[in-house]
């Protein structure tokens, strides 16, 4: 119990220093209002360019771009949290590392706590908009109840994948010396892979289908083309169930990865 | 030198660019002692930006077409785009990352020293590591003008080159606007942004597609069409309008109107403190 | 010659309440709150004076010496200094004094000090005979010639403390401004530091304003003492006057700090003197109540 109280004060720490900074979550829900705006408006277009080719319904595309802006901040690897990365070049792990917890667990607690109280703050303010946008741009109510509650689930699947491999580039920060050339690359192949840039059904067949398979895309694609209906039936539970596989397999990894990574500052004295 | 011992005007000119040329070679200096660090951040940058070309691709493979603009001609317009970016962050960095200066203290350094603010905040801060965008923006462009069907004369030519310049300056104004409202305010100054990242984004496909009322708002509120949609109309042949290709001169109005907000904000900074 | 005269200088902050409601309302309306930084400040520094200018954290220190360099503009009052109103004309004053910020660098970090000089002599337009009298001046005072081939960053503090100065003196100036310069400094820097002070006051006539917290620096380098706290000059003298003003304001309790203090510490009365000098300025503020 102790345990749990532990990390939970991390979350409460976390959403207070959030709140120090209202006045820039203020304007950065402006800015990702507006930005999703834009993309709306650029898929229009398309559709209204080949109607025949648009391969979801408008209406999905558009709750697809506005639960993706109100999540971002859980989401998005971009913001991986500094601190640690800093800890990690300059020796300041060695704190981390006198503290009784695992630096895996408080870590991951760490990140998905930060994730959860930038998104928590942001995500209320911008759905409440894109409920009362003027059609088509409006974000709509969910294809149903089991929908959201399935949803609800896979999105908190999904921070847990996304966390999960977040932990991987603290780690492998360990071994380079230089980890933001690599954290760049492997930023943005996560954001073209995990559907941030386009909704997977966009991209051409064959890719799709590759795409799919690999974890990133049950950071975004997953949850958020349930909400709408968009994935169902069958294709929806083979979702859930790389998600859930993927959760697992990212996880143990990272944890064998992170007790050598320690195993290796011990040796070499930090 | 003669006729800058003459003149003090030519002679402060003078001294100012050669004071330029000092802080970019410095800045490549510091920069090489981290060679390594350097070029893996170019690659990334590099890599980085194709997200935005395969997105493009996909897309433009689909529907064939967006709005009558072909792959090529997306390609070309966006590559403008970002280099138009990379240039005016490599350019104009002290000014698009005002906020670290003002928040360490370092401008008021830059006011100690007895030149503009303007000469060496673009000195100092000059970012060369946007190179590897330039770079990608280059290869794009090329890319662009081989798949897109323009039929290139000296007026076409000059047109692109003023797009560059134009659109470099623009990008360049908005930073510095943002850097003129840091002077009162760093908190949620990221909103700006939208203004600058978020144009660069969006920019990737030519203006009209996203509607009328949006069209309006980037011409006389945010002056993006005059470096993008009308060039680009007479570029791709899409108007009999020559004096489209002229549009971008009208960057320079809005460059007096972001260097007086900057005038503005400085004698706030000095009347209200740090 | 440096006066300034009834000078007021104020901030406005933002308020910042903890809490969600505060918070809440924060985003709609703004408290904002006035602070004084300098209020009717006024006093007359000759050419070729050196003045310790003291007083706790958040006193006006640096808004005075921020005022005297052109970098703020105060509200009211006047301030000329050599015949300038700083803040006006900003470019041809700057060129005239030298600062340097104890806490922060003007040097670039990663490449050679040297380079940097060199790019100061671009900055300030040095004519190239002064600008290698200067340096080759500085060198052998300071000892720089092993440093200046050396990045900034491979530097210890007291090597860069020392490259700092030099860098603030190469376009000659008539007024040097230090702003702890002496701070985190080891024993060996520190006295280099303040007997190359002393030598260019003496040599050179430069004018020295010196803000610090370290009462050696002040006992060592200044005559003259100007003692501000909430923006207010609250005595200009010297190191005697302070003493006196101290015994004045409230001796008694003094010495009984300072007797608890050693007898808690077990301090044998070595540096007595230094000691107690710290110990008068910290009854002086807690006495006139400026902390």
């Amino acid at each position: 119990m102790t345990n749990y109280k532990k990390y939970f004060s991390f979350f409460r720490l976390q959403f207070n220093m959030e709140l120090q900074y209202r006045v820039a979550a203020v304007s950065g829900v402006v800015t990702q209002i507006l930005w999703g705006f834009m993309e709306c408006l650029a898929f229009r277009a398309f559709q209204e360019s080949d109607f025949s080719a648009y391969p979801m319904a408008f209406s999905a595309t558009v709750s697809y771009i506005w639960l993706r802006e109100a999540f971002l901040a859980a989401f998005t690897t971009w913001n991986a949290d500094g601190e640690i990365f800093d800890s990690i070049m300059n020796g300041g792990i060695a704190y981390e590392l006198c503290r009784p917890v695992s630096v895996y667990n408080m870590w991951f607690s760490k990140t998905a706590a930060g994730r959860i109280a930038r998104a928590g703050l942001r995500c209320i303010p911008l759905l409440a908009i894109a409920f009362i946008l003027p059609r088509p741009f409006r974000l709509m109510l969910p294809a149903g109840p089991q929908h959201f509650i399935l949803f609800a689930i896979t999105l908190l699947l999904g921070l847990g994948v996304t966390v999960a491999f977040c932990m991987f580039t603290y780690i492998l920060a360990f071994f380079t010396i230089s980890p933001q050339g690599l954290r760049m690359i492997f930023t943005s192949m996560v954001d073209f892979l995990s559907g941030a840039i386009m909704p997977l059904p966009f991209m051409p067949e064959r890719v799709r289908k590759i795409v799919e398979l690999l974890p990133f895309a049950g950071m975004f694609d997953v949850p958020l083309r349930i909400y709408s209906g968009d994935l169902a039936g069958a294709d929806m539970l083979r979702g859930i169930g790389l998600q859930c596989f993927w959760l697992i397999v990212l996880v143990v990894c990272g944890k064998a990865l992170c007790r050598a990574a320690e195993r290796r500052i011990v040796v070499q004295g930090g | 030198m003669i006729i800058a011992e003459r003149n003090p005007m030519f002679a402060k000119i003078n001294s100012g660019i050669k004071l330029y040329f000092h802080y970019i070679s410095i800045v490549l200096r510091s920069t090489m002692q981290y060679k390594a660090s350097f070029f893996l951040m170019v690659a990334g940058r590099f890599i980085l930006s194709f997200n935005g070309i395969l997105g493009v691709y996909f897309m433009l493979s689909r529907f064939g077409q967006v709005k009558g603009y072909t792959f090529g001609e997306v390609l070309l317009c966006f590559s403008i785009i970002q280099m138009d970016f990379a240039l005016a962050e490599c350019i104009g960095g002290g000014f698009a990352t005002f906020t670290s200066i003002i928040r360490q203290g370092e401008f008021d350094r830059i006011l100690l020293r007895p030149h503009g603010a303007i000469l060496q905040l673009l000195g100092s801060k000059f970012r060369i590591d946007r190179i590897g965008l330039i770079l990608q923006a280059i290869a794009m462009f090329v890319y662009g003008i081989a798949v897109s069907p323009v039929d290139w004369t000296f007026g076409r030519g000059m047109t692109v080159i003023l797009m560059l310049v134009g659109g470099t300056l623009l990008f360049t104004g908005f930073f510095l606007l943002r850097a003129a409202f840091t002077f009162f305010t760093i908190e949620g100054i990221e909103a700006v942004n939208i203004l600058t990242y978020g144009a660069k984004e969006h920019g990737k496909y030519p203006l009209d597609i996203y509607g009328k009322r949006m069209m309006r708002i980037c011409t006389y509120i945010l002056p993006y069409t005059l470096i993008q949609y009308y060039p680009l109309q007479y570029l791709l042949g899409r108007t009999q309008r020559w004096y489209y290709g002229l549009y971008p001169f009208g960057v320079a109005g809005f460059l007096v109107i972001c260097y007086a907000a900057w005038r503005f904000g400085m004698r706030h900074y000095q009347s209200a403190g740090s | 010659m440096i006066t300034m005269e009834h000078v007021c200088k104020s901030y406005r902050v933002a308020k910042r309440n903890a809490g969600m409601k505060e918070a809440c309302k924060a985003l709609f309306r703004r408290e904002v709150e006035v602070i004084r930084a300098l209020s009717d400040v006024s006093f007359t520094i000759q050419d070729g004076e050196m003045v310790g200018y003291i007083g706790p954290n958040g006193a006006g220190k640096s808004s005075t010496i921020k005022i005297l360099s052109g970098i703020l503009t105060p509200e009211s009052g006047s301030c000329l200094v050599d015949g300038r109103i700083p803040w006006k004309n900003r470019t041809e004053h700057v060129r005239q004094i030298g600062v340097v910020f104890g806490q922060r660098s003007q040097l670039w970090w990663d490449v050679p000090v040297i380079d940097s000089y060199e790019l100061l002599k671009d900055i300030y337009s040095i004519p190239g005979n002064i600008y290698r009298n200067n340096l080759e001046e500085l060198t052998e005072l300071l000892h720089l010639q092993e440093l200046l081939k050396m990045p900034t960053r491979q530097l210890s503090l007291g090597q860069r403390m020392r490259c700092e100065i030099a860098a603030s003196l190469l376009h000659s100036p008539r007024i040097l401004f230090l702003d702890e310069p002496t701070i985190g400094l080891d024993a060996v820097s520190k006295l280099a530091v303040r007997e190359f002070i002393l030598r260019l006051n003496q040599e050179h006539k430069t004018t020295v304003i010196l803000t610090t917290h370290d009462m050696q620096d002040i006992e060592a380098l200044t005559k003259r003492i100007i003692l501000i706290g909430r923006g207010r000059v609250l005595m200009d003298g010297t190191l005697e006057d302070m003493r006196q003003l101290a015994t004045k304001h409230g001796k008694p309790e003094e010495e009984k700090l300072e007797q608890d203090h050693m007898k808690a510490s077990g301090e044998r009365k070595t540096e007595q003197d230094d000691e107690s000098l710290e110990h008068i300025v910290a009854s002086l503020y807690r006495e006139l109540d400026i902390v």
